[in-house]
């Protein structure tokens, strides 16, 4: 075994990797939640829940309609997206001039029906979901071994988060997005279609977990519960990164991540509570944010 | 800098004389609500192709919810606007921009979120011959001197100048403009003036609010005056002076 000044390089950096793997999805997940609270200045608590739902619609596709991974990659963000459009249209929208603690409660809510009924169709031990052919095996790198597909889930959910983020900072529908959440009602009398834009968004917003639960599907055991447990340290990472910050949720998922992974390695006793004490220190030192703008 | 407004395209129509103009705008009987509140109680106006109206008025006379009206901003409406031929009350407000109007809001509505650049490339076009990004630069070289500035970050002048160039660069031709004077140096009310008296050379029609009608007297055709909600007064240039007691009364200066 290597190891150097009494450190185990094959465990530091296998917690390394188990680290960058959880802050793939940390940053999808958050980077979803900064979009529709950006936007919409809601709380999305079912996004968590549109994460457990991805991985169940890519694990009921390939059982009963024999669609492979790579189908569901494609099929599940749009089906997902497509649950969050109908969602924004119909239960967000004829609040949203409410208070947003009503729509953080309407989500809330829905999140529990939607695991609630989960659990009671498919119980709440995992289900599991076989790795693509394609992306099976691994590679021998000097001080680990690194299986494909975890490289592939840091890859992808690196290029999805950058296309994302260049998406909302330098094209013009990402400045309709950014001007659209500073006055949506000037947006409006300079011709733009904002609820619709809001309704997009918010699919957008719910397909990229959508899309983070087919990407878990193959190493996380799918579960009911998946969601929720993965939710709360989600809105740690929001609240470290910046409230609404693009790129601030995407830095600071994939950091946190790592965070993770090192503490497991040198005091795996705090490693499940390392994020809140970030996010407590955090909020003390800069409330709005590492990536935050101070109001 | 007193550079030319070129608009490409737009006619430029040299009538001068009342009567046979195109109605542009037409308001009947328009009473608006926001909540409870009832705050416009049924205008009547009009304006012409090629006109410079102000709508002149204390704070709170229903002057600023008389343009957002007609953009459909406000809560509840009823009665009529007509926007160039087309009947706009049932119309949802991200389709009355591209009627051809371009609106200028009083808090002048640059966006933070935005450089500059960003917030004069903003609004979609509502027609083809809009005013070209060089040429805007041209009237406004601070404007492009500080185009990668975060938008507010410009002086007020040079927001004004960036929210009122914006939607030049859209081709809207039925501007309406919200106190674009308000709280700005003398200099530069004095550049926003010959601005706007390019404008309306160029064919633009203007709907105008403002609070000080000495900016206004010398390039308005015609003036309404506002009072809690109603129009009370229709002031022509030519009457300025000899009304300019009875103004001083409504507008309390």
């Amino acid at each position: 075994m290597a190891s150097l000044f009494d450190i185990n390089l094959f465990a530091l950096f296998g917690q390394l990797l188990v680290g960058l793997i959880n802050g793939s999805f940390y940053a999808l997940l958050s980077l979803g939640l900064a979009i529709i609270f950006g936007l919409l200045k809601i709380i999305n608590f079912a996004q968590g829940a549109m994460y457990m739902l991805g991985a169940f619609v890519a694990l009921l596709a390939l059982k009963f309609m024999g669609v492979n991974y790579w189908f569901a990659l494609i099929l599940v963000p749009l089906t997902v997206g497509l649950v969050g459009v109908l969602m924004e249209r119909f239960l967000i929208r004829p609040i949203a001039n409410e208070d947003h603690l009503y729509s953080l409660l309407l989500t809330f809510g829905l999140a529990l029906i939607i695991q609630g009924s989960f659990t009671h169709m498919f119980g709440s031990s995992g289900l599991s979901y076989a790795v693509p052919e394609a992306l099976k095996g691994g590679t021998k790198l000097p001080f680990m071994y690194l299986p494909n597909y975890r490289a592939w889930i840091i890859i992808v959910s690196v290029i999805v988060c950058a296309g994302t983020w260049w998406m909302i900072e330098k094209t013009n529908l990402g400045a309709y997005l950014r001007a659209g959440t500073e006055n949506p009602q000037l947006m409006q009398a300079f011709g733009i279609n904002v609820p619709l834009i809001v309704t997009l968004t918010f699919g957008f917003g719910v397909a990229l977990a959508g899309f983070a639960g087919v990407m878990a599907a193959p190493v996380y055991s799918v579960s009911p519960d998946m969601g929720s447990n993965i939710l709360i340290v989600v809105f740690a990472i929001v609240v470290i990164g910046g409230m609404g910050s693009i790129g601030g949720a995407i830095i600071t998922g994939l950091g946190m991540g790592v965070v993770e992974g090192l503490t497991k390695y040198f005091y795996p006793e705090a490693s499940n509570t390392v994020i809140f004490l970030v996010m407590v220190i955090v909020l003390l030192l800069k409330p709005a944010g590492l990536f935050g703008k101070e109001a | 800098m007193n550079h030319p407004v070129q608009i490409n395209g737009q006619p430029s129509t040299n009538e001068v004389s009342h009567g046979n103009h195109r109605e542009k705008i037409r308001i009947n009987n328009l009473h608006a609500f926001y909540g409870e509140s009832h705050i416009l109680h049924g205008i009547d106006m009009t304006v012409n192709q090629g006109e410079l109206v102000t709508l002149l008025g204390r704070n709170g006379s229903g002057r600023s919810t008389t343009l957002k009206a007609i953009m459909n901003m406000v809560g509840e409406r009823s009665g009529q606007i007509v926007i160039n031929g087309h009947e706009t009350m049932d119309m949802p407000a991200h389709k009355i921009a591209h009627l051809g109007m371009g609106f200028c809001p009083e808090e002048r509505g640059i966006f933070s979120s935005l450089n500059v650049e960003e917030n004069l490339m903003l609004p979609p076009n509502v027609r083809s011959d809009g005013v070209s990004v060089e040429e805007i630069y041209d009237m406004f070289p601070n404007l492009y001197e500080r185009r990668t500035s975060q938008g507010t970050r410009l002086s007020g002048g040079e927001q004004q100048m960036l929210a009122l160039a914006r939607i030049l660069r859209t081709g809207a031709n039925i501007l309406l403009l919200d106190e674009i004077t308000e709280g700005l140096a003398p200099v530069i009310v004095q550049k926003l003036g010959e601005v706007l008296s390019q404008l309306k050379e160029r064919g633009l029609t203007i709907l105008l609010v403002e609070q000080n009608f000495r900016f206004a007297a010398p390039i308005a055709d015609r003036h309404y005056v506002m009072e809690h909600g109603h129009i009370v007064e229709e002031v022509l240039a030519h009457e300025l002076d000899a009304k300019t007691e009875l103004l001083n009364t409504y507008l309390g200066v």
